[in-house]
């Protein structure tokens, strides 16, 4: 894999600022994620990760500068070419397994009645089987979220984004009400999928051993500036920006650096 | 020793102590109504259980003489009929609102102060209104029927769409949903229940506007029914009524249980 904005960008920030009244959450943040990166982000609670997730989710417009996605400016609206699996409440609870990666194609393919029917409604679930059995989930296909673990329910959330072929996928902490074991297998299967799919990720994550395993570049959010006084008046940035020299088809645990 | 809090009766124990108060109660009533029979055979406040279940099978089985109708089914049927049609105009209304209310925050800023302001108005206050606006028939009960619960649900139903895990409309429209697929296929599906559990919620007061409607304007119905013997003490009769409109309530509360629970599997927490 080229190095980090050798491409044009696929994501770019260009001076983004989010400010709510006097309260800045992010200032002139600068960034260029290229297609196929692996972006890991990382900081203290407050520091605007979750901000920037939904920055680029288009949940949120920014106050100030512009986010571009594949050169043209992003809408401030969620899109089927954005990705997200979040810690919970990813999955419906009243559709099966099947029935939560059917939706997608159910969303795009009718409109009007949100279900498809005969022929599209079998090329549908053909893909969308086959998208289980990549997460490993083909033996579940007909149980509810709520008979499904933890880590099951997440490898359906994932499931449920990539059918849609996003430009980005984003992760919100995905791993993080996971025990450790389930998490390490979790690891495998977005490594795996990451490559095998040729995606573009963003993950949010507090646990730095984490963040550096799986990225390609590691960011690490943080106010530059602190005024004890008034702690909203200074917003955080991306104040490291690590990219890993760590070789796309060989997924082993990246040498240990240390965020200052 | 054990403490009070520890001790959990198993499945038979429960049945046990559940039915020990009614039996008391019972048991309580034949007694009082046996001491008042001693002193005066022709008590009719506190009727003998035998007169009642006399009274009872008569009102049940034999067919009034001016009517022609067994009087029980009739009145039976009447009330049902009114409180089938106001429980459906409320459960419609409210589950297109709450699902507007729920998933529009727009919608929401619009009608949510006027629904706040009609749910707080007594619905009794406004019977008069009805009586005047509708006439004396059917319309007016039913009416109030569906004003005195619709509000309250629709409120419900709009706060439990609205509480939804914001994250599930996210990921919605992430997979590509508009607006009225989002609506749909993932606030209306995870609204089902709750509209069951709001509708379980809402029987009581709905069995007492239909009371309070059948009794004010009325000549058939079990409201009607019990008013009217009310003039002639007529214990033997009430009574019996009253027990059977708890009977109906549980019913249909029993019913709708089942039906949710049957309808949305999904919805059972601890199917793991």
């Amino acid at each position: 894999m080229t190095a980090p904005l050798m491409t044009a960008p696929l994501l770019e920030l260009r001076n983004v600022w989010v400010e709510y009244g006097d309260k800045v959450v992010l200032e002139g943040v600068n960034l260029a994620i290229a297609p196929g990166e692996f972006v890991s982000v990382v900081g203290p609670s407050g520091a605007g990760k979750s901000t920037f997730l939904r920055l680029v989710l288009g949940q949120e417009a920014p106050s100030r500068g512009q986010v571009l996605l594949a050169g043209d400016p992003m809408p401030p609206e969620c899109g089927p070419d954005r990705g997200v699996v979040f810690q919970r409440y990813s999955v419906f609870p009243h559709l099966t397994v099947i029935g939560n990666v059917l939706v997608g194609f159910e969303f795009a393919g009718a409109p009007v009645l949100g279900r498809l029917f005969g022929a599209r409604r079998r090329a549908a679930l053909a893909q969308a089987e086959a998208m289980l059995a990549a997460v490993g989930l083909a033996h579940a296909r007909d149980q509810y979220p709520a008979q499904l673990s933890g880590g099951m329910q997440q490898r359906l959330a994932l499931a449920q984004a990539l059918v849609k072929h996003p430009r980005i996928l984003l992760l919100d902490e995905p791993f993080g009400a996971l025990d450790p074991g389930i998490r390490a297998d979790m690891h495998e299967l977005v490594s795996g999928l990451w490559r095998d799919h040729g995606l573009t990720v963003i993950m949010v994550t507090h646990d730095i051993a984490e963040a550096f395993k799986l990225g390609t570049r590691v960011l690490a959010f943080d106010k530059r500036r602190h005024d004890p006084h008034a702690p909203h008046r200074f917003g955080a940035t991306a104040t490291y920006d690590v990219p890993l020299l760590r070789k796309v088809a060989v997924p082993e645990p990246a040498p240990a650096a240390e965020i200052a | 020793m054990t403490r009070i809090i520890a001790v959990r009766p198993g499945r038979r124990g429960r049945l046990i102590a559940g039915a020990l108060p009614l039996l008391l109660l019972l048991l309580g009533y034949a007694l009082a109504s046996a001491l008042r029979h001693a002193d005066n055979p022709a008590d009719k406040v506190l009727p003998t259980l035998s007169a009642m279940a006399a009274q009872a099978w008569r009102l049940a089985t034999e067919p009034d003489p001016v009517t022609g109708q067994i009087t029980l089914l009739a009145d039976t049927l009447a009330s049902l009929t009114r409180l089938g049609a106001g429980l459906a105009l409320a459960t419609g209304t409210a589950l297109v609102l709450g699902l507007v209310l729920g998933v529009v925050p727009l919608a929401r800023a619009v009608l949510g102060p006027v629904i706040t302001l009609i749910a707080v108005i007594p619905p009794i206050a406004v019977l008069p209104i009805l009586f005047i606006a509708l006439g004396l028939g059917e319309a007016a009960k039913v009416a109030l029927i569906a004003i005195g619960i619709a509000p309250y649900m629709t409120r419900d139903l709009a706060a439990y769409v609205a509480g939804l895990p914001p994250e599930q409309f996210v990921k919605a429209q992430t997979l590509g949903a508009n607006s009225w697929q989002v609506a749909i296929r993932v606030a209306l599906p995870q609204m089902m229940p709750r509209l069951f559990e709001t509708l379980r919620f809402s029987m009581g007061p709905a069995w007492v506007f239909l009371i309070a409607a059948e009794a004010i304007a009325s000549d058939v119905g079990l409201g009607y029914r019990i008013f009217l013997v009310r003039r002639y003490l007529a214990m033997d009769i009430i009574l019996p009524y009253v027990a059977w409109i708890s009977i109906l309530a549980i019913a249909a509360d029993a019913l709708l249980l089942l039906v949710s629970r049957r309808a949305f599997p999904w919805a059972q927490g601890g199917a793991r």
